[in-house]
This record gives C-alpha cells, sequence and structure tokens, in this order.
C-alpha cells in the first residue's frame, strides 16, 4: 500500500492567469526579498487581486530558511488569516510556505513535529498554492518541507502529505529571468531528484515513467537553457522536467546524494542543487557497484546503454559529470571552495548527519560508516569511486 | 533454531542482535527510549501479544514479552496488526512506509524519533536476522 499525491497543476504559457480563478477572500503571498524587489510579487499579486482576493505579503524568506523564519510568517498568517497561502519563489520560499500553512492552520505544533506519521488536520482555515520561479527543486508538488536549524547547522526534513499543495502554477516565463548559475543548480537538482528517484528503494510503477522522461528532457534542455536563458521552448521543457521529477520523488524518495548533499549544504552552505548534483556521479558509481540493473536502464533513456551493465552505469556517471562541466558547475566539493581543513574538520558531523537524514533510508545501496567517510572524501578529491 | 513471532524468545534474540550490532551502537548512539510493540490479532494471530525493547544509548539492555499494555510505561507504543508485522519481519514491507501509511501507528515523541532514521534502518536490519518462525 501506498499514495501518490499531487496538487492541481497548471503548467505553460500564461499558467498565471489561472490564479484569477482562485475562490476566497485574504491571500498571504510568502516570497524572498529578491522577487519583491524584482516586481514578481507584485506580478502575482496583480492577478491574485483579479480573483478578488485582498493580499498581504510575507517576503522575509531566506535561502535555507530557518525554523524562526516560519514561526513569524505564521504569526503574519494568524494576524491575517487568509483562506490562500501562496508560495512563490524557489524551494525555499515555497518550503517555508508549506511549513507556515501549516503552523497558521496547527499553531499547537512546532515546526520541527511536521512529520509523515501523523494527521495533521489541515485545510480548516486556508489552502495552499505554489508558484515555483526556478526549475527543480520540484518543491511546487512535493509535500517535503527543508527547513535549517540554525542552532545545530542541520538540514531538517518535515513534512506530511496532508500539506502538498491544492494548486500548483507552474508558468514558465517565471523561471526565464534565472541567471545561468541558478539556471544551472536548479536543473541540476532537478536531475538528482529524477535519477533518485527511479533508482530509490520506494520507487513505483506510478513515479518511474515521469522520473524517466524527466531525466532526459533535462539532459536534452539544460545546456541551452544555461547559455540561452531566452529560448523559451527550453525553459518550458525544463519547467516540465522540474515538475515532473518533483512528482516523482515527491512520491518515491531521493537517496544517497540527497542524503549527502543535505549534509554538505547544511554545514558549508552550498546551493542545494550544487551540492546533490556534485555527489550524484560518485552516489552513482557506488550503488552501481553492487546492483547496476536499474541504474544501467536509466542510463541507455540516457543515452548511455551499454552492453555491460556496470558499464553504462560508470558511462552514466560520466555523462552527468559531463552535464555538470558544461553547465560550469564543479565536480568536486574542493572545487566547489570548500576548504579541506575545515572539511576534514567536519568529517565525523558529515557522516553522522547523512546518516541522520530521511533520504538515506532508500539508498539502493546502504553504506557502512567508514564506506560514507569514503564517499564524502572522494566527493572532496574527484575520484570515481572503485568500492 | 528460530524464534516464534510474537514471543518473549524472538524479543530477546532481536536485543541480542542490536547489542551485537556496531552500526546500530553507532546509529543510536544517543537514542534513549525503550518501545513497547502490540501485535494485534487478526486472521493469522487470535490474541494481542506486547513485546518490551529497552534501547539506551546503542544498546538494548533488556527485552521481554509482557502481559498487557499496562505491564510496561515505555516512551513509545507501536501498534498493528499481526499481518503487518510479520510482513515488515520478512521484508515485505518497509516499516517506515507502514508508519507512513499509518497500518502501523505510533505513539510517542515523533519529533524525536524522526531523527535517528539511521538506527531505524538498523533495528530492521536486525529483525532481518533474527531466524524466525510465525504463529
Amino acid at each position: 500500500m501506498w499514495y501518490f499525491v499531487s496538487p492541481q497543476i497548471v503548467f505553460g504559457e500564461d499558467a498565471l492567469s489561472a490564479l484569477e480563478e482562485l475562490p476566497g477572500r485574504r491571500a498571504l503571498l510568502v516570497a524572498d526579498p529578491t522577487l519583491l524587489r524584482l516586481g514578481t510579487v507584485e506580478r502575482v499579486a496583480a492577478h491574485l487581486r483579479k480573483a478578488g482576493l485582498e493580499t498581504a505579503i510575507f517576503a522575509e524568506v531566506e535561502p535555507e530558511p530557518s525554523l524562526a523564519t516560519v514561526r513569524r510568517g505564521a504569526a503574519v498568517a494568524g494576524d491575517f488569516a487568509p483562506d490562500w497561502v501562496v508560495g512563490l519563489g524557489g524551494g525555499s520560499a515555497m518550503d517555508a510556505a508549506k511549513a507556515i500553512w501549516v503552523l497558521y492552520e496547527r499553531p499547537d505544533l512546532e515546526p520541527a513535529a511536521i512529520n509523515p506519521l501523523q494527521r495533521l488536520g489541515l485545510r480548516q482555515k486556508a489552502r495552499l498554492a505554489t508558484i515555483p520561479t526556478t526549475s527543480g527543486t520540484g518543491a511546487e508538488v512535493t509535500w517535503a518541507i527543508v527547513l535549517t536549524d540554525t542552532d545545530e547547522q542541520r538540514k531538517l526534513g518535515l513534512g506530511n502529505r496532508e500539506n502538498v499543495a491544492d494548486i500548483a502554477v507552474v508558468d514558465p516565463a517565471l523561471a526565464a529571468s534565472m541567471p545561468p548559475q541558478l539556471t544551472a543548480d536548479t536543473g541540476l537538482d532537478a536531475l538528482t531528484h529524477a535519477v533518485e528517484a527511479y533508482t530509490c528503494a520506494w520507487h513505483t510503477d506510478l513515479t518511474d515513467g515521469l522520473a524517466q522522461r524527466a531525466a532526459r528532457l533535462v539532459f536534452d534542455h539544460l545546456p541551452e537553457a544555461v547559455a540561452n536563458g531566452a529560448n523559451l521552448v527550453a525553459r518550458e521543457r525544463l519547467a516540465n522536467a522540474a515538475t515532473s521529477a518533483g512528482l516523482a520523488f515527491g512520491n518515491a524518495m531521493a537517496s544517497l546524494a540527497h542524503a549527502m548533499g543535505h549534509a554538505l549544504g547544511g554545514v558549508f552552505h552550498l546551493p542545494h542543487g550544487r551540492a546533490v548534483a556534485l555527489c550524484l556521479p560518485y552516489t552513482l558509481e557506488f550503488a552501481g557497484g553492487e546492483s547496476p540493473g536499474r541504474l544501467a536502464e536509466l542510463a541507455a533513456l540516457c543515452g548511455y546503454g551499454r552492453e555491460d551493465e556496470g558499464a553504462a552505469v560508470r558511462a552514466f556517471a560520466e555523462g552527468i559529470r559531463g552535464l555538470i562541466s558544461r553547465v560550469g558547475n564543479p565536480l568536486t566539493v574542493a572545487a566547489a571552495g570548500v576548504n579541506r581543513t575545515a572539511y576534514e574538520a567536519r568529517l565525523e558531523k558529515l557522516v553522522d548527519d547523512a546518516f541522520n537524514d530521511t533520504q538515506m533510508l532508500t539508498a539502493p545501496r546502504a553504506p557502512s560508516y567508514d564506506e560514507l567517510q569514503r564517499l564524502f572524501l572522494y566527493t572532496y578529491e574527484g575520484r570515481p569511486v572503485d568500492f | 533454531m528460530a524464534f516464534r513471532l510474537p514471543s518473549s524468545e524472538w524479543i530477546k534474540e532481536l536485543s541480542d542482535q542490536l547489542n551485537a550490532s556496531d552500526s546500530y551502537a553507532r546509529a543510536a548512539k544517543d537514542w534513549e527510549g525503550d518501545f513497547l510493540f502490540v501485535v494485534e490479532p487478526d486472521e493469522g494471530y487470535v490474541e494481542t501479544a506486547y513485546l518490551y525493547l529497552n534501547l539506551y544509548h546503542g544498546k538494548s539492555p533488556g527485552a521481554e514479552q509482557v502481559a498487557s499494555a499496562d505491564a510496561k510505561q515505555t516512551a513509545y507504543v507501536i501498534s498493528g496488526p499481526y499481518k503487518i508485522w510479520r510482513r515488515i519481519v520478512e521484508g515485505k514491507v518497509d516499516p517506515i512506509q507502514a508508519l507512513m501509511t499509518r497500518q502501523l501507528k505510533l505513539v510517542g515523541d515523533m519529533m524525536k524519533v524522526m531523527r535517528y532514521p539511521k538506527a531505524a534502518r538498523e533495528i530492521v536490519a536486525c529483525c532481518a536476522r533474527v531466524p524466525t518462525e510465525f504463529a
């Protein structure tokens, strides 16, 4: 028994106009200060006002949003009493919006208590809409919430399937203004979601097709979107890839690259997409060393098929490294700018945090402590995994 | 030798497996909290069984079958029908998925338990190492 959850998804050119059909009286828009400054918040608010919704704005979400930020947002929601919470932005803003909505509905909960094991009883006060301005996180369609415990320098993987959005509006025009670096980071995040959703222990028939298609779309369109951001065809295909990958991993799971990437992001503040993608070739080599079957299958679908399954996995890992290089991203933790001494000093914490990340549960090959430590070292140095 | 599920012998063997596991010891080095596993009756098992498992700082200091839910006041209670427990021990159902779909119900500090996924995985691995015969 398992579930497949999804919002209603409005996607493609002019999808934002669907906001004009939202019923209700008040909407709280949750975003970050940059989108406020760029006028994107106002652009969305104008659509909400056309629906007759009085609109308030909480534009204080920082990258890697903290528990304190979502508590502040929930207090704003409590005062404003919206019947829609609208998350606008990248994964940080949308995840913050999910948490703010949950805490507005359930002020008795601590943010860290938002877990998948209990009934939350949401939708008594409001509903949730999500609007991505990047193409990668998939947060518009997932129920996962990643917040940062700033005291412990640790990312918290939270969420409950009830807190999936009611409606996700994926308008590729919103992502068209992303600079190349952000396009690369988020696009590689989508690729990592797709690959890990396909290969993780909780994949299902309902998620496999979405993951396959999403991986292929990223290979085919990310380099063009990075090189020529004005190419709206590439932008739209990447937006679709990100949402498809989000549906896939949101209903399966991710795995080892995400566990390691979360740990790296928590300690060294690497952007999420950059961190998980640079780990991905190494974790594929590691997983493929034991059971290459599904990885080889996905490799073939992405153009890296080989007679020998192990060779296919290695070619796929190299293909991903090639894509990462082509879009200008680092292939190693060292190249991402992390000092070796600092890295070694935090290695034990990295290993512990990765082990206690929920994504570790579904790794197709579970590493031992020693193996995970070696994986972190290989990922630092850029050594293909040989164990 | 196989141990019958549910029984005192089975839960004690699980406790022994945990105490022999370095991976569990490290994953649960800070864990404090005992469990009561409640096996509810269904078509495969007609009684309710209560299995107590103490877990503390990476070790399992004790385990036994007890007569009732009141026999031990534990930090956590996980309950579910016999067929789900059986499928978990057989490796056919992931216990985390069983909790997420509420085929198993957990009572206790969920914030705390969610921070130890590696320890949960190690417990499942130890379950798989207990030679089991089913009631």
